[in-house]
């Protein structure tokens, strides 16, 4: 059976007072895969994961989502048809606890309607709210205010908010940025394990090319705004525009 | 939404304080301090829709709007249907509040800080100016209002207050019950991160134009129970913008820490303002400023704050 294809884009185009941030992107994406998109700084990478999620309205082109046209859509709206996202910083309620913040993200994704008036500190909800919290490796954390955390307990957080939704697609936005050394492969090893299991396709966004090497099916290396090649990452990793525009 | 909510410590203490504030009012103060009690509890309601506003960072500077539609949509019942039933006097105020705010709302949730808190005092200006032109709802001298009745026969003053007490009781379980909803949560949550908000789903306009209607009912309850219990409604004392910034004052003063915090500060407001106007009738705005200032240099989390140290309910914050 042959694999879906859960994204595409055609001819995106991005545009800021006449400066093109994004231009002639078209891509396609297969359900379950795992890719890595890098680029240097100004490149277009978060240009282009914003306008898949809704947060940039595109100038022109289309974006389509399992086979329906999405562009343009509000953020909440890209959530609810399962298009999810986490952010180079992290996006997540500072004064809350870890618990909070996580009960927060299942209450909107589980509840609906006249539910979102019951309480929120739901029995069953919190048990499956400490398993997450269990398998993201946070659990200790979980009465801990959010501020207090650092940067890489805050980037599994603002994931694992991500990802109570049930995403079908999840872009991650440089998941390791600001993150220690020590903590970088231990996230993305409970990240990618936890989204292979779900099936999820995932875009991640990356500058580390051990991690990029190690985790992804595919590369898009973006360059001034355009996807200069969109391969394995051992044959993308040698490509000659890649080696002089992105690895430098 | 109400599940178990009686036996929550923060209900069962606000239905003990309104208790003890009501029997001391009706049996054992004398009249002058019994009415601070019935108007520091009526007011409370509005500086409790004003604290639920405040949560998500929202000041508005001018709640006086709901507070004075809710006291004239009683008048206006009276005047025009006949209407003196303190339960429908309630539910008319409460009703015509959160209608105008429900159709306000959907200019204001697109606006934060300084713009919605100065487009709220704007509209709340645009009321009173109405009022004090229109001649048929008694222009600047206001409206009488005859006293309440309940299922035909005259409440009395005590009456009323053990009504107030009721509604109170009513008005702190309903906000305790969405406080502690999903949706209540998103309260802070919003003030904490709106863009999060949105990526998780929900719309932050929507969450907060509810939270918006169910401050604007509560302020319109306690212009109700204002105008039920002066027996007066006036553009001045109801809509004008001073009356905005004594709600505003009251929060400020009563703290965001419970939400019997309310209710404790505008009791107390009363008899400050009472006190400094018997003690310098000249000079008694200095001192309600000066209580200010001391309330925010000495206790910045307000008066609820003060009880949290000295209380054993300071780790609940409802």
């Amino acid at each position: 059976m042959a694999i879906k294809e859960i994204l595409k884009t055609s001819n995106l185009q991005k545009s800021f007072s006449g400066i093109i941030a994004a231009e002639d992107i078209n891509i396609s994406v297969k359900e379950g895969e795992i890719i890595g998109i890098i680029g240097a700084n100004g490149a277009g990478k978060t240009v282009f994961v914003n306008m898949i999620t809704g947060y940039l309205k595109p100038t022109s082109g289309t974006i389509e989502f399992n086979g329906s046209d999405i562009t343009g859509i509000k953020p909440r709206e890209a959530t609810h048809i399962g298009v999810c996202r986490s952010f180079q910083v992290s996006q997540v309620f500072m004064s809350m606890t870890v618990k909070q913040n996580l009960m927060i993200a299942m209450s909107l994704a589980k509840k609906s309607g006249s539910q979102l008036l019951n309480p929120i500190d739901d029995e069953n909800l919190s048990k499956e709210c400490d398993k997450i919290l269990k398998q993201y490796n946070i659990i200790k954390q979980k009465d801990l205010i959010v501020s207090t955390l650092s940067q890489g307990m805050r980037k599994l957080l603002d994931i694992a908010m991500a990802v109570v939704g049930e995403p079908k697609i999840l872009l991650l936005d440089e998941p390791t940025s600001g993150v220690s050394v020590e903590e970088k492969f231990g996230i993305m090893d409970i990240v990618i394990s936890a989204l292979k299991k779900s099936g999820t396709t995932v875009l991640f966004v990356e500058h580390d090319m051990e991690i990029v090497e190690r985790y992804v099916d595919r590369v898009m290396a973006f360059y001034q705004g355009q996807i200069i090649c969109d391969a394995p990452p051992k044959q993308a990793l040698k490509d000659k525009k890649v080696i002089q525009y992105v690895l430098g | 939404m109400f599940k178990g909510i009686l036996k929550e410590q923060t209900i069962q203490v606000g239905i003990g304080f309104v208790f003890i504030v009501v029997l001391l009012g009706t049996f054992i103060l004398p009249e002058w301090m019994s009415n601070n009690f019935m108007y520091g509890l009526s007011r409370g309601l509005a500086v409790l829709g004003l604290m639920i506003l405040w949560r998500t960072n929202l000041v508005s500077f001018g709640h006086a709007l709901y507070y004075g539609f809710g006291a004239y949509a009683v008048a206006m019942a009276q005047k025009y249907l006949g209407v003196t039933d303190v339960f429908l006097r309630i539910i008319i105020a409460i009703a015509a509040a959160g209608l105008l705010g429900f159709v306000l709302g959907f200019i204001l949730r697109r606006y934060r800080e300084i713009f919605f808190a100065m487009l709220s005092l704007a509209f709340s200006m645009v009321l009173y100016g109405l009022l004090a032109k229109a001649e048929f709802l008694g222009s600047t001298d206001g409206m009488s209002i005859s006293p309440s009745t309940m299922f035909g026969f005259e409440l009395g003053r005590f009456g009323l207050f053990y009504f107030i007490g009721f509604v109170v009781i009513l008005s702190l379980i309903f906000a305790h019950a969405y406080l502690r909803s999903s949706l209540g949560h998103l309260t802070t949550a919003i003030m904490d991160n709106e863009i999060r908000v949105e990526y998780l789903g929900y719309s932050v306009e929507k969450a907060i134009h509810i939270k918006y209607v169910i401050s604007a009912c509560l302020a319109g309850g306690a212009g109700g129970l204002m105008a039920a219990a002066l027996g007066q409604v006036d553009p001045d004392s109801m809509v004008l913008w001073s009356v905005s910034g004594e709600l505003v004052f009251v929060t400020i003063m009563a703290g965001l820490g419970n939400i019997l915090a309310p209710f404790v500060g505008a009791i107390f407001f009363e008899f400050i303002r009472t006190y400094a106007y018997e003690f310098a009738p000249q000079a008694w705005q200095m001192i309600i400023g000066g209580t200010l200032l001391a309330i925010i240099f000495f206790l910045p989390g307000g008066l609820w704050s003060l009880f949290q140290k000295i209380n054993p309910f300071k780790k609940e914050k409802k």
